[in-house]
């Protein structure tokens, strides 16, 4: 039988680019084979799989070198579970990709149903797409796909950006659609554990090109040092009585100072929400907010009522979403937009290793230096709390280090740090002071 | 209840035309009035309540004086002058066409809001595409393109926020209104990129060459015929109205 994947001293250039994104990679594939891919961010994973997925364009786009054959329908789950919803009811966005292959009418109801079976979503074909949880809209993707009768099912880091929840969710449905079809699966992660015990072949991708690995080669999850606790007797630095904000019942919590606070607690349950009200962004509806004097600096009224300039050099804010707060053309513009003395700025450009690209677009930064500069720009202002919105959702596990090492250094020199999670690592390495939230 | 209910949304735009149309051939009040009444008696038939054209319709209701106040002032000055002041001649004729204009901003426009009303854009997609035959990848792209407008009132929401925690949300209101219209932008384009690869990578990119099946059929039938020729009725009713009682005039002209 021929193999299905047969790739001969694949490479590509993007046309913008001087360097190939991808060089040399010779891999062949067979069917009903479940294949792991691990590789540094850069190593050219996403080429890789673009060019699996047939997504990386033609002559205009780049150059393509070496043979690429592939014998068989792909399909493929991307990682942002909001941009790869098509259609707004849950059977037309499964079969989508059926219409697309020219299957006839009356196979695609079928198949569509067939497909929801397969990974678990035992909903109406006619629900609104949006009503749909993270990990709902990812199994979603990978029905669609299903339903196409993909022959190589690609997955780019499907559970980077879920809840603990969603991920096992994915897991589960990729699971039993490997028990249920024989197409070859080919994932992408950057935390492989989850995905080992399916898996029957492990891929290494870096400079050097691809290499072939094992279960016990992949790199373990990062060691870090366990949280600290707080001190008895430790002055909140932020306090909420009965807190009511617009989403989610009145709460009560302390954000100890100089501590890191980790607030963890299912999608949904007002978590952002909290951590805006509390970071003066958001007004409360009822209940107490009180702030200590130290991070009021000399301000009377209610933070919610301070101009923007007093907030931002009391209180640093990093969006889960980085690209919301950008503002300015290059990342050196960005960093003056918030003010702060220059040698601040130079000092915490150098700091999260973003000196060499001071003239760059900030939207064309990749994941990890985008992180790395809305991290910086909320701390331009030195404030007195620092407040986190899933910091580390979708980064590599090097980004992921760095993160929880900066947090770490800001509560030794003094600052209060509170950070929304679903991260169990990240928890256990700066949950000093853990709230939940239900 | 709803008349509308289940016919094919394609019928909804071409009823439009064959009620609207023919209105544009005289600006007089007679006709104008007579198709106005017909949407208004039909709105509450076609799942429109009169409060519910009111709640829906206020863009028209305020851009119908704006329309005709201007052709009081200085529409074409005929009959006995009832102000005159620089440029401004308000005259019998002047007040006349703006009267014609105000009802007839109302009913070509009050008709797009009950036919428009509960249209599906998935559904609309599937009329185009297979009813009226435009090209697949452009319906496609413009039905998966209404989704994301929900998505852009919360990057909105969120950009707001985070211009106020970066301290620079005090600056002139022109400014930021500038660097937020860029950055909704940029977002936009960003979102549309990541669902256009979405959708190649479940083979869309296939499509130009070979075509592709519907999995829902989107047909025309009776019933459709029905809500089309209604709607031709009135307006040439409207027209013949008009031309009876000696109120036509020809682009409001003679």
């Amino acid at each position: 039988m021929t193999a299905l994947v047969e790739a001969r001293g694949l490479g590509w250039r993007h046309a913008s680019r001087v360097d190939p994104a991808l060089e040399n990679i010779s891999l062949r594939l067979e069917r009903g084979e479940k294949v792991l891919l691990t590789g540094r961010s850069g190593a050219g994973k996403s080429t890789l799989l673009a060019a699996l997925a047939g997504l990386l364009g033609d002559e205009e786009d780049g150059d393509q070198t070496g043979t690429l054959t592939i014998d068989g329908t792909v399909g493929m789950v991307l990682q942002d579970p909001d941009s790869q919803v098509i259609a707004s009811r849950v059977g037309d966005d499964v079969a989508f990709g059926c219409e697309n292959l020219r299957i006839p009418r009356e196979e695609i109801w079928p198949r569509v149903r067939r497909a929801l079976d397969l990974v678990g979503l035992d909903l109406p074909l006619d629900h609104p797409t949006r009503h749909l949880s993270g990990g709902q809209k990812q199994r979603l993707a990978l029905a669609g796909v299903i339903a196409m009768g993909a022959d190589l099912i690609l997955l780019d880091e499907p559970t980077a950006n879920l809840d603990p929840v969603g991920q096992r969710e994915v897991v589960e449905a990729v699971t039993a659609v490997a028990a249920e079809t024989d197409a070859t699966l080919f994932v992408v992660e950057h935390r492989p554990q989850l995905w080992v015990p399916l898996m029957d072949r492990f891929l290494h991708l870096d400079e050097d090109g691809l290499h072939e690995s094992t279960a016990a080669g992949l790199p373990a999850p990062p060691v870090l040092p366990a949280a600290r606790g707080v001190a008895p007797g430790t002055p909140p630095l932020v306090s909420a009585r009965d807190l009511q904000t617009i989403w989610g019942p009145p709460r009560t919590l302390d954000l100890p100072q100089g501590a890191s606070t980790v607030i963890t607690g299912p999608n949904g349950a007002g978590k952002s929400t909290l951590a805006l009200t509390l970071a003066g962004l958001l007004d409360p509806v009822g209940g107490e907010l009180t702030y200590a004097e130290e991070l009021r600096q000399g301000l009377r009224k209610s933070p919610h009522a301070w101009s923007s300039r007093q907030l931002a050099q009391r209180v640093g804010y990093v969006f889960q979403d980085p690209e919301h707060q950008f503002v300015a053309r290059t990342v050196a513009e960005e960093m003056a937009v918030s003010g702060g003395p220059q040698e601040r700025i130079d000092e915490l450009l150098h700091r999260l290793r973003l000196t060499h690209l001071a003239e760059a677009n900030p939207f064309t930064l990749s994941g990890g230096e985008k992180r790395r500069l809305s991290v910086a720009t909320a701390l331009v202002n030195a404030p007195a709390l620092l407040v986190l919105d899933e910091p580390t959702f979708g980064q590599d596990p090097t980004t992921f280090v760095e993160l929880v090492g900066m947090v770490r250094e800001l509560t030794d020199r003094g600052v209060t740090v509170a950070s929304i999670t679903h991260d169990e690592l990240y928890a256990h390495a700066l949950g000093d002071h853990l709230v939940e939230v239900r | 209840m709803n008349l509308l209910a289940g016919i094919n949304p394609v019928t909804r735009i071409l009823a439009l035309i064959l009620l609207t149309t023919p209105l544009l051939l005289s600006v007089d009040i007679v006709s104008a009035a007579v198709a106005l009444g017909f949407t208004l008696l039909a709105a509450p038939l076609c799942g429109v309540s009169w409060g519910r054209l009111l709640r829906r319709g206020w863009p028209i209701l305020m851009a119908a004086p704006l329309a005709a106040v201007p052709m009081a002032l200085y529409g074409r000055p005929e009959g006995e002058t009832y102000l005159h002041f620089l440029l401004i001649h308000v005259t019998d004729n002047s007040l006349q066409l703006a009267a014609a204009i105000f009802v007839r901003v109302l009913a070509v426009g009050l008709p797009v809001v009950v036919l428009s009303a509960d249209v599906d854009p998935t559904d609309l997609g599937d009329g185009l595409a297979q009813v009226l035959h435009l090209p697949a990848r452009f319906v496609l792209g413009a039905v998966a393109a209404t989704r994301l407008v929900s998505l852009f009132r919360d990057d909105l929401d969120s950009m707001r926020r985070a211009r106020r925690a970066r301290g620079i949300a005090d600056q002139g209101r022109i400014r930021h209104f500038l660097t937020l219209a860029f950055g909704l932008l940029v977002l936009s384009l960003r979102r549309g990129t990541k669902l256009a690869t979405a959708m190649e990578a479940r083979g869309f990119n296939r499509v130009a060459e070979h075509g592709r099946t519907w999995a829902r059929e989107s047909t025309l039938s009776g019933r459709d015929g029905v809500v089309m020729s209604v709607c031709l009725v009135a307006s040439v009713a409207a027209i013949g109205i008009a031309v009876a009682v000696g109120s036509f005039r020809f682009l409001g002209v003679a």
